[in-house]
């Protein structure tokens, strides 16, 4: 008997909604607004956790955990660090760090601003130029030299990442561009995976440490480790040596926390999408009452021929579900094909910008179904409340 | 209570209150309707006609009394109860068809079979049948807004007996049509009546049409005031 009511319900409740989906042209233009409206909410959170996703890629993606990134104490970015000559030559006596038939690998960069101007808004902005020698190339294994060649030591001569090929305005191969006094000469283009470098400007260090008055000093050192994610040996060294007061990190978790900064986007993004998400669903309810008020004649018809509240309940529900899934698919094709792999900037933890790509993945679409069905879900409950619990009489009259 | 007794009101009362002012509709109504009856109720505007009809059918209780059905008390019964009482027993006739614009004509007609445990094919077949039975076979793709207002309220009927219901409540059948097709719409329900012995109550300002009913029973605030049985 109980699956007999069951299959009754099940048949009585897919017979109410295919009723209610072949209504929906009668009331097009508000399913519509309703369709329209989830899609843009969608569309406004996949964006915005997609940025997000692809600016911590960037950024996740360009530290290794077999190399130990060394500032100044306190610095907390590569701006902002100085490190003196002696500190890198005790740092090249240090245990625990790889060496090679030329010694210890060790990289002493500098880096420092200089200015861009944006495609996209014609806007300056600040760009990092890192000053590197054959030990900081071969450190980044992935560092793959597109078009070009490289830089020659001592010379003018620079090599621009790939994502600053695309967002700024000037850095094309063979181009001399002009930093304060100085003119460099672009002799290739690099690519290192899409991660952060991909938004740098390469050139040789000496020439950078004489072109900004640094003497012989330096920002920054990198240091191949012999065990990756072993800082100990190199941290019982530090303590024993007290002039080698800077910050030890490796390069992986530099770049994560500098990636954490931009977490805010996730957050901006939930927040909007939530609040979008207010607005959509009233519009989405105002359109879920009107569906009832535009059926009460139906509905009372079936509840007096036997039809159970429960399926007016459910067909009403289901037809919220199916404009917003319906507007969910459509805010994730439209983010899909304008946001996937869009190419932007923002300024990164060391003031200077950093470019990245969008990216779309499957969990962010999963969360996009999952904000559509909770507005679906929201906007049809209470009009399929109201659908089931109006008595018939009251159904009857509220049609004529 | 007779066998042959479908349904029986014994001091049913309907009232509610609007304001601070209490309006009785009906006060001790009496009434027994026996199987096989074709019963019309006449009756001003206002005089509980319609009241009447819901309560027989279940969509409306009344305030006080008993009314039983087939042996069985139904005016106790819940919301959901009644629901299920009605798709077992009563089939509907509304003035206006009340047909679902978006289903064809067989898709409307197997509505009330959706709620029995018949299977896909008994479903088609009891729907040809009815449908047959209305002179409307031929129909049975058509939409109801490609059909004329008799062809719909013949589709109306069809629904109301496809699931061979003990009673047929009839609100204003042919309030929306003309006299000829009134008068074919009637005579299919005395054929029901006297043809397949379907016991039937129809509500109606019409005399023309309460003349195809075995018995008229004239209600007037609330109180059966005259009963005509045809000859």
């Amino acid at each position: 008997m109980r699956s007999l009511i069951s299959r009754s319900l099940f048949t009585q409740t897919a017979a109410v909604t295919v009723m209610n989906i072949r209504s929906l042209p009668r009331r097009l233009w508000m399913s519509l607004a309703m369709v329209l409206a989830s899609a843009v909410v969608v569309a406004i959170l996949l964006a915005f956790l997609a940025m997000a996703k692809g600016f911590e890629a960037t950024m996740s993606g360009a530290g290794s955990d077999a190399v130990a990134l060394m500032m100044r104490e306190g610095s907390q970015a590569e701006l902002n660090s100085v490190i003196s000559r002696d500190q890198v030559n005790l740092v090249e006596e240090a245990p625990g760090i790889a060496r090679d038939a030329e010694g210890p690998l060790v990289s002493p960069e500098l880096y420092v601003i200089v200015d861009g101007i944006k495609k996209s808004t014609g806007s300056k902005a600040n760009i990092p130029l890192r000053g590197l020698d054959k030990r900081g190339m071969a450190m980044r294994g992935n560092m793959q030299l597109l078009e070009g060649r490289m830089f020659t030591p001592g010379t003018n001569e620079m090599i621009v990442g790939s994502g600053i090929l695309r967002e700024f305005d000037g850095f094309q191969l063979g181009n001399e561009i002009r930093f304060g006094k100085n003119v460099w000469t672009v002799v290739g283009v690099f690519s290192t995976g899409g991660n952060v470098f991909e938004s740098e400007l390469w050139a040789d260090a000496k020439m950078i440490q004489s072109h900004y008055n640094r003497g012989s000093s330096y920002q920054t050192i990198r240091a191949q480790l012999e065990n990756p994610g072993d800082l100990e040996p190199l941290t019982a060294y530090f303590d024993t040596e007290s002039q080698l007061n800077l910050e030890l990190k490796t390069e992986a978790d530099y770049f994560a926390e500098q990636g954490k900064q931009l977490q805010y986007m996730a957050i901006f993004g939930r927040v909007i999408s939530f609040i979008m998400a207010l607005g959509a669903l009233a519009g989405a309810l105002n359109t879920m009452y009107t569906s009832v008020a535009d059926r009460a004649k139906e509905i009372a018809t079936l509840r007096t021929l036997g039809f159970s509240n429960f399926s007016a309940f459910c067909g009403t529900i289901a037809e919220a579900l199916v404009l917003a899934i319906a507007g969910g698919l459509l805010g994730s094709l439209a983010a899909f094909v304008f946001f996937d792999g869009m190419n932007a900037s923002t300024l990164g933890g060391s003031f200077t910008q950093v470019v990245f790509s969008f990216e779309m993945s499957p969990d962010l679409f999963v969360q996009g179904a999952v904000l559509a069905l909770l507005i679906g879900f929201v906007s049809g409950f209470f009009p399929a409340w109201r659908a089931a619990r109006m008595p018939v009489i009251v159904a009857f009259r509220n049609a004529a | 209570m007779s066998q042959d007794v479908l349904f029986q009101l014994n001091g049913v009362s309907k009232s509610f209150v609007k304001g601070k002012e209490k309006i009785s509709i009906f006060d001790d109504l009496n009434m027994t309707i026996e199987r096989g009856d074709f019963l019309a109720i006449m009756g001003p505007s206002g005089s509980g006609k319609t009241t009447l009809l819901n309560m027989l059918g279940g969509v409306d209780q009344p305030s006080g009394g008993e009314i039983w059905f087939d042996g069985a008390r139904i005016d106790s019964l819940s919301e959901g109860e009644l629901t299920r009482w009605r798709a077992h027993n009563i089939g509907f006739i509304f003035q206006f068809y009340n047909l679902m614009p978006m289903l064809n004509a067989a898709r409307n007609v197997e509505l009330p079979l959706l709620l029995t445990k018949l299977s896909k094919t008994q479903r088609r077949a009891n729907v040809e049948t009815a449908l047959t039975l209305v002179g409307l076979s031929d129909r049975a793709k058509h939409m109801p807004s490609e059909m004329s207002g008799g062809q719909q309220q013949r589709v109306a009927i069809a629904r109301a007996i496809v699931s061979d219901p003990k009673l047929i409540l009839c609100d204003e059948p042919t309030g929306d049509l003309d006299r000829e097709t009134a008068d074919e719409i009637l005579e299919m329900l005395q054929l029901l009546n006297r043809e397949h012995g379907k016991t039937i109550v129809m509500v109606t300002h019409d005399p023309a049409a309460a003349r195809y009913a075995s018995q008229t029973l004239y209600l007037d605030k609330g109180k059966f005031v005259q009963r005509e049985v045809a000859a």
